[in-house]
């Protein structure tokens, strides 16, 4: 019995040597290095992240141009000279573009070398000339020099994406076709000029004609539902539970299923939409009403979560002081509650819809994936959103379209900052400390 | 459109009912407000309430239910036509109706009944909407005319619209409850009918998942195997994963937060690592498909080891920074509700810092980091678009990181993106897997908010 209390006592003397305190010290610095690599390593990833899309994403804000002599034939717009918007929607544009390119290469011959050659422009340059024509006819029959926006492989190549020294097999363009480049440089026929098509147009097959001016109006009419339902019955339910909701088993029941509701995967979300949206009552697929309609029940439980705090935050005496001045319960809680709330309630909604923004797994499920090259009008129309954008593009296989996805990404992320910046000024402005 | 015109005419109407009910309650006591009962904006309320309420009610009922009304009139119309056909032969006859019937292009051409079908769809489209907008003029200006007779000095206006508009918000606040109810019962109503056609425990216990379902009887392949343990072992696997990233790294940063960092750093640190929490998923599916899979891909291939460029890994590694800011933010709060006495006595018996930490302040906190990690798998096993990415589509049992898995969310994706039969079983998993996905993050929720919510108490 002695020997085992003399034996603790031995193993449990604490040992005062300065090796052993050195020995703690180093402990101690290195725990507190591990903190900081942690969070230099979430950091970096961060840095990583952001930095990898900047660069692969800054060069699709601007776009190789061709200048071409184009020489406007009226035989082959407008061979009646009659100036009839119908005649000249009509016009063979191609083949006065395609003039004009073999009008730089004089030499080259043969129908596949031909075919390489006219693939240096966009597809979408008979368009373009043709709307250069239908804006001003007086064009008709003079020579003018045009700058085409080239094809988006001729773009890559003068962005250097594509390498010019691996095998010709292995890369999308031929040896000709740098050759060509190359001689329309030397002669001060090529440009990178600001890509606007990015900014002003819909989807489309062509990475150089691909825009996500259709993607950021589906996101503002999806947002629009998302914002026009949400608010309300958020900040309605916020103020029913936090103000009115006697408390029993109901409300409990009520409160903990928005605190679940608010965890539950967002797919899930989507196959409520589409199990009840569009199978139960067939609304239409890929419309951002649905998209809104499931963003909101989404967003709804952040809004709840955000007004109940904010309203919990006013304090006791300002109701006190209304209801003790005779104002019924409603009054206390409109006229003054909730306006004193109200900064907190916009910057939770603010926080909601930027996340609702972000959303992309609910409106793959309702069908907000398809390939949509029309900028929607209206809430019924078919659309995608930001988000849905990236990903379809993500998956195309084009090099060119690896930093339009990047692009798009930093379109998206320039609107979540401006959001988040929205909800941090209006804290600090509006928001009130008791 | 006609709707929209509808509605806001309907609003139209409405302020004008409360501003004249509220002249009419003023020029009934002649301009003294202290001789009405309620002030003269709550007769106006009253007035539009009246007006505007049982008018709008019915727009929206009539808009939930005309369309199957009307396509129930339709299909009645040309039932000897459709007499002998199954069920999915006339709702793809009722689509080709509804095509013709809006303008679009339909995808045959229609024969002679179709297109008197559809003819008589716009006919009875329009008689609704004429009816609709009857049944709406008639109510308003019947509440108009019974709010406005109403009023009177004594007319007690203010209860009674507060009792209305308590009722509009309790009404609000039971739209959460019944989303959830929406959720479960859309998942059971379509898993109850995968059930049908797939034995329960095939489903949660079989190795083998290829859910590709022969769409003729003699085509070769697509058997249509659902067992789903591989896919929810890639799931588990993918999960783990992040954790390992997420843990440690979420747990020290909290650490260093609560316990190291002066204030400036902290103001500094906690937002930018919230940063992560607030970029999209589908710029880390892009990031992970784009630069973290290839990049592991060629890491492996000059040490010689075979990495799927889908690897398992990368989506972990992604999903798993992704969650850091979630072990993070709620680790931080946790410490720092753990009382200052603690550290105080810890030190005064001459322990470090990290001592403190490792032995006092973690177990004191562990009630919540284990309610915060919790939260954390639920957010890795709900995720989607980085696994949609980034992760495989063939379901592999495997527990090999370097290998491609896939994961219950990116079944669901996959099974209902693009061109989908509604009562095959094929797209019926996906509402299978859907119910154990929510079944499993709700469960893992509920622990996290009682776990958590428990130890918050100990120390209030």
């Amino acid at each position: 019995m002695t020997d085992f209390i003399a034996d603790r006592a031995a193993t449990r003397k604490p040992d005062f040597s300065n090796a052993h305190l050195r020995k703690r010290y180093r402990a101690e610095a290195r725990f507190k290095l591990y903190g900081i690599a942690a969070i230099v390593a979430a950091l970096g990833m961060l840095a990583f992240l952001l930095g990898s899309i900047v660069m692969t994403g800054s060069s699709a804000f601007t776009q190789t141009e061709i200048a071409l002599d184009v020489t406007l034939d009226r035989a082959q717009i407008d061979p009646n000279g009659t100036l009839d918007p119908e005649v000249l929607a009509k016009g063979n544009y191609r083949k006065i573009v395609r003039d004009a390119i073999r009008a730089q290469f004089p030499d080259v011959s043969g129908r596949r070398d031909l075919r390489e050659l006219y693939r240096l422009v966009s597809t979408g340059s008979d368009f373009t000339l043709r709307q250069i024509v239908e804006t001003d006819p007086g064009l008709i029959d003079t020579t003018q020099t045009i700058w085409f926006k080239s094809s988006a492989d001729i773009d890559q190549l003068n962005k250097g994406a594509i390498p010019r020294d691996v095998v010709e097999s292995d890369r999308r363009v031929s040896d000709a076709q740098i050759g060509w480049f190359d001689k329309l440089s030397a002669d001060d026929r090529t440009r990178r000029s600001f890509n606007t098509t990015f900014f002003t147009s819909g989807d489309s097959r062509e990475p150089e004609q691909a825009g996500v001016l259709g993607a950021v109006v589906g996101t503002t009419l999806t947002l629009v539902v998302t914002l026009i339902l949400s608010f309300p019955i958020g900040v309605m339910s916020a103020v029913y539970l936090e103000e009115f909701a006697p408390k029993n088993r109901w409300t409990d029941l009520i409160e903990v299923n928005i605190n679940n509701l608010a965890a539950v995967p967002s797919i899930v979300f989507g196959l409520l939409g589409l199990a009840v949206f569009l199978n139960f009552f067939e609304l239409p697929r890929s419309a951002p009403l649905v998209g809104g309609l499931v963003l909101a029940l989404m967003t709804l439980p952040t809004v709840i979560i955000a007004g109940r705090a904010a309203l919990q935050s006013v304090p006791p005496s300002i109701r006190e002081a209304a209801l003790g001045v005779g104002a019924s319960p409603l009054q206390t809680v409109s006229h003054h509650v909730l306006p004193l709330a109200m900064p907190g309630i916009l910057t939770g909604t603010i926080i909601g819809m930027a996340r609702a923004l972000g959303e992309t797994a609910p409106l793959l499920m309702i069908g907000m994936v398809a390939f949509i090259v029309d900028i929607p009008r209206s809430f019924t129309d078919a659309a995608t959103v930001l988000p849905v954008q990236v990903f379809l593009w993500a998956d195309a296989p084009e090099r060119a379209f690896v930093e339009r996805t990047s692009a798009a990404i930093m379109v998206l992320l320039a609107f979540l900052i401006l959001m988040n910046l929205a909800a941090v000024l209006l804290r600090r402005k509006l928001e009130r400390r008791w | 459109m006609n709707t929209l015109i509808l509605i806001i005419v309907l609003l139209g109407l409405t302020t004008f009912a409360y501003r004249y009910g509220r002249r009419k309650a003023l020029a009934s006591v002649e301009g003294s407000v202290a001789n009405l009962h309620s002030l003269p904006s709550y007769h106006g309320a009253y007035v539009a309430l009246w007006c505007g309420l049982p008018a709008l009610i019915v727009v929206a009922l009539w808009l939930m239910l005309q369309t199957d009304m009307v396509e129930r009139l339709v299909l009645s119309g040309i039932a000897d036509g459709i007499a002998g056909m199954s069920e999915g032969q006339i709702s793809l006859l009722l689509s080709d109706i509804r095509n013709l019937a809006t303008g679009d292009i339909t995808t045959r051409s229609p024969s002679p009944m179709v297109l008197a079908a559809a003819e008589r769809y716009v006919e009875l489209q329009r008689l609704g909407f004429a009816l609709m907008t009857g049944a709406a003029v008639i109510l308003t200006s019947g509440g108009l005319y019974f709010g406005l007779r109403a009023i009177q000095p004594a007319l007690r206006a203010r209860p009674q619209v507060e009792r209305i508009v308590r009722g509009l918000l309790f009404i609000a606040s039971v739209i959460a409850i019944l989303t959830t109810i929406g959720i479960v019962l859309s998942l059971m109503f379509e898993s109850n009918r995968f059930f049908g056609q797939v034995n329960p425990l095939e489903f949660l216990f079989g190795l083998n998942w290829s859910p590709q379902t022969a769409l003729r009887a003699d085509q070769v392949g697509g058997s249509g195997a659902f067992g789903a343990v591989p896919v929810f072992a890639g799931t588990l696997l993918i999960t783990v994963i992040a954790m390992i990233v997420a843990v440690p790294i979420g747990l020290m940063a909290a650490i260093y937060m609560a316990e190291y960092a002066s204030p400036t750093t902290r103001s500094l640190i906690k937002p930018a690592l919230e940063i992560l929490a607030g970029i999209p998923t589908v710029v880390y599916g892009f990031f992970a498909a784009l630069t973290i899979g290839p990049l592991f891909r060629g890491l492996g291939e000059s040490v010689g080891l075979p990495v799927a460029s889908e690897s398992a890994l990368a989506a972990g590694l992604v999903m798993g920074v992704m969650i850091i800011p979630f072990v993070s933010s709620l680790s931080d709060d946790v410490i720092n509700a753990v009382p200052q006495s603690l550290r105080d006595g810890s030190l005064a018996l001459g322990a470090t810092h990290s001592e403190t930490i490792r032995r006092v302040i973690l177990p004191a906190s562990l009630h919540g980091i284990v309610g915060a990690v919790l939260l954390a798998v639920s957010r890795a096993i709900g995720e989607t678009m980085i696994v949609v990415m980034a992760a495989g589509l063939s379901a592999n049992l495997t527990a090999n990181p370097l290998e491609a898995v896939t994961t219950v969310t990116v079944q669901i994706v996959t099974l209902l993106v693009g061109d989908q039969e509604f009562d095959s079983a094929k797209t019926l998993a996906a509402f299978a897997l859907g119910l154990v996905l929510f079944l499993v993050t709700l469960a893992l929720n509920i622990v996290a908010l009682r776990v958590v919510r428990k130890y918050r108490e100990e120390y209030d």
